[in-house]
């Protein structure tokens, strides 16, 4: 036993792919076949992740999640800001010049406008909930945009591991409620062509969501809101630790 | 060559981060200023650059697509290590920081279509 436990901490990010692994696929057979797909495979994965950070917290009293629990170590090599970023990064590749000139003037407009609302709403929650620290404030309306935009900004103005977890939440809280509310909206919001599911896509820009929302709805307007989609993570990669942290840094 | 493509991710990637964190400096934060942002844009453009002169080949793509299917996985790994625990009692913020906006980005959507409809001919 000691000896397999020395082998799996020795091992740890291979061991970190491996749980993951399966972590994914437990959570994709729960989207498909609990939830028929009406909560995405990638937000039911995180809420199991956070689940798991909270055992590890619970076992151990640790700060560190299950990365506390020594042969999971590898966890925090895995999920660390440098692969994080690194792969992030790698998301605007699907991204081009050309289909952002296809998304057009509405695209830039409904992405700016849905960065902004989320943003500022999210910030707001935090600041009544009683946040009323700059970095914390911020780090919470970015988990508002997405639930990738919260830690990037979080680990990039400093913010602390549970702010940071808050984020992360926010933004599976609302990749879910995307997911499961837009089919039952989408007559009264006329999204029901090319053109609604574009703005839709920049409005709401949580891309697990979005597909999930669209396909739903009719999945013939997947890729029209998936078109806008794709920048909002970057543009809010771009914003929220930079202009809107600054703002909100001289406010409070 | 796969590493060609892991290579151009990993030049962005450093160039974004730097300028982000000199940005910081310069600006008397500290913190990395938008570094991933930039890092993402100049992905974007060098991407569409290349691809223009014909120099992506199929084999150096899938050393960025690679990364960019592992996001998800990178990101689930990173919210299993985060202090959780102290988390749990404030979650009604995460709910309600995450619906609010939801909810009203929901409303602005009719008036945005309607709004930008003869500008674009989809």
């Amino acid at each position: 036993m000691e000896l397999l436990l020395k082998f799996l901490e020795k091992n740890g990010l291979v061991v970190a792919f491996l749980v993951v692994g399966i972590l994914i696929m437990v959570a994709d057979r729960v989207s498909k076949r609990l939830l028929f797909s009406k909560i995405p495979t990638p937000a039911v994965a995180i809420i199991f992740g956070l689940v798991l950070a909270y055992v590890g917290g619970v076992i151990t009293g640790g700060e560190k999640g299950i990365a506390d629990v020594k042969f999971l170590a590898g966890m925090g090599q895995l999920g660390g800001s440098m692969f994080r970023d690194f792969a992030i990064v790698s998301t605007a590749f699907g991204a081009s010049i050309l289909l952002m000139r296809k998304s057009g003037l509405v695209g830039a407009i409904s992405l700016i406008i849905g960065i902004v609302v989320a943003f500022f709403v999210g910030l707001s929650v935090a600041w009544v909930m009683g946040y009323h620290d700059a970095v914390s404030l911020t780090t919470i309306g970015a988990g508002a945009c997405t639930y990738i935009v919260g830690p990037v900004t979080g680990a990039a103005i400093g913010a602390s591991s549970e702010v940071i977890a808050l984020s992360i939440a926010t933004g599976v809280v609302k990749a879910t409620v995307v997911a499961i509310a837009t089919p039952l909206l989408a007559k009264r919001i006329g999204l029901d062509n090319p053109h609604a599911a574009m703005v839709f896509g920049g409005i709401m820009g949580t891309n697990a969501g979005v597909m999930a929302g669209l396909a739903a709805t009719d999945p013939k307007l997947v890729p029209y809101g998936a078109l806008t989609a794709t920048f909002y993570t970057g543009l809010g990669c771009l914003l929220c630790p930079s202009v809107f942290y600054l703002i909100i840094r001289t406010i409070v | 060559m796969v590493i060609y493509g892991v290579a151009l991710l990993a030049f962005c990637y450093l160039v974004g981060q730097i300028f982000g964190e000199y940005l910081g400096s310069w600006l008397g934060v500290e913190a990395n200023v938008g570094g991933v942002g930039f890092a993402m844009l100049l992905l974007i453009v060098v991407n569409s650059w290349l691809e223009k002169q014909g120099k992506l080949d199929s084999l150096t793509q899938s050393g960025i697509q690679f990364w960019n299917q592992m996001y998800i996985p990178i990101i689930v790994a990173m919210a299993s290590t985060q202090n959780v625990k102290l988390a749990v009692s404030s979650g009604a913020v995460a709910v309600l920081a995450g619906a609010l906006p939801v909810l009203l980005c929901y409303l602005t959507i009719p008036y945005l279509t309607k709004a930008f409809k003869p500008s674009t001919n989809q």
